[in-house]
């Protein structure tokens, strides 16, 4: 939504200033250099997370499986990587599964 | 309490049978989640509000939370940006909000409309794994539940003033995780039969192959 964010933003005045945005800034499909990260948390269920990785990012139960694993015995993992409107869209959908969800730029 | 979770019935259906009291119980958690989750500046969305904003969900008010239940089932999208995380949440916290609100509602109308015998379909069944994750999210949060501390709780004697909720929450995990198993056909070590497309999963029944 960051792009999304931006436009509406120009759109109902708040931020006119995002209008004057530099085209550099643009990003392609070729540049994805933004990452979604899912934390670990004491509450969610091991088979729940495995769930909402495989319904929501459509992942093998393998790949679902190796994800959770990670967020539970690492603290965290990176479930997808994108642009930031992408990321924005993942985390939104993430917290409204009730995972703790963060985006970052992918260094 | 129930011995005896969701299952998947023989027609597919989700079913989970519950007594009046465990039925009195839910509908009491899930009137309160969704007081919980409503926004309390409701008349900031009356007339005085920029009606474009409104219709795109954007809540200039959105802040993130001093009570740690609601931080958590409304958290920052960006642990290393605080600008940027509280633009996000000014964007979509009201529609987050809208869409738990909608579970609790549908998870209600599922209780109000049932006896002791509760029926799923595969839509509505959705709306309750959310519900009921957001409701182990707000007690885990009131409880302080961390990894290591379960032995605790159940240790404590019935007279305990947690022991109660503690056990609500006990229960309720037992739901879900007796819900993602009708839903899945996910065994106990999660290693059920491998599944196709993840849509085909909800068609699944239990004990596939």
């Amino acid at each position: 939504m960051g792009a999304v964010s931006r436009g509406t933003m120009a759109l109902v005045g708040i931020a006119p200033v995002e209008l004057e945005r530099p085209e550099t800034e643009s990003v392609t499909a070729l540049d994805r250099p933004w990452v979604t990260l899912v934390w670990n948390d004491p509450v969610n269920l091991m088979s729940y997370v495995t769930y909402v990785f495989m319904t929501y990012f459509g992942y093998s139960k393998d790949k679902a499986q190796a994800l959770m694993s990670d967020v539970h015995n690492v603290g965290r993992a990176a479930v997808s990587t994108g642009t930031r409107e992408e990321m924005e869209r993942d985390v939104t959908a993430m917290h409204s599964y009730g995972l703790w969800a963060t985006l970052q730029k992918d260094d | 309490m129930a011995v005896q979770g969701f299952r998947r019935s023989l027609g597919g259906r989700i079913v989970l049978r519950c007594d009046d009291i465990e039925r009195g119980i839910l509908g009491d958690l899930v009137a309160q989640l969704l007081e919980f989750v409503t926004p309390d500046d409701e008349h900031l969305w009356g007339d005085d509000l920029d009606p474009l904003a409104r219709l795109v969900s954007i809540d200039p008010n959105a802040e993130r939370s001093d009570d740690p239940a609601l931080a958590r089932l409304f958290p920052d999208a960006y642990s290393d940006d605080e600008e940027a995380a509280s633009e996000f949440r000014r964007f979509t916290e009201r529609s987050l909000r809208e869409t738990k609100m909608a579970h609790a509602r549908t998870v209600a109308h599922s209780i109000d409309r049932s006896g002791n015998k509760i029926v799923l379909g595969d839509a509505d069944a959705q709306a309750w794994l959310g519900t009921l994750n957001d409701l182990r999210l707000t007690l885990g949060s009131r409880l302080g539940i961390d990894e290591d501390n379960h032995e605790d709780f159940l240790a404590l004697p019935e007279d305990h003033p947690t022991f109660a909720l503690y056990h609500v929450y006990d229960w309720l995990t037992f739901l879900q995780d007796t819900l993602i198993r009708a839903l899945t056909g996910f065994d106990a070590e999660l290693v059920a039969d491998e599944p196709g497309e993840p849509d085909e999963l909800h068609h699944e029944p239990t004990d596939a192959r």
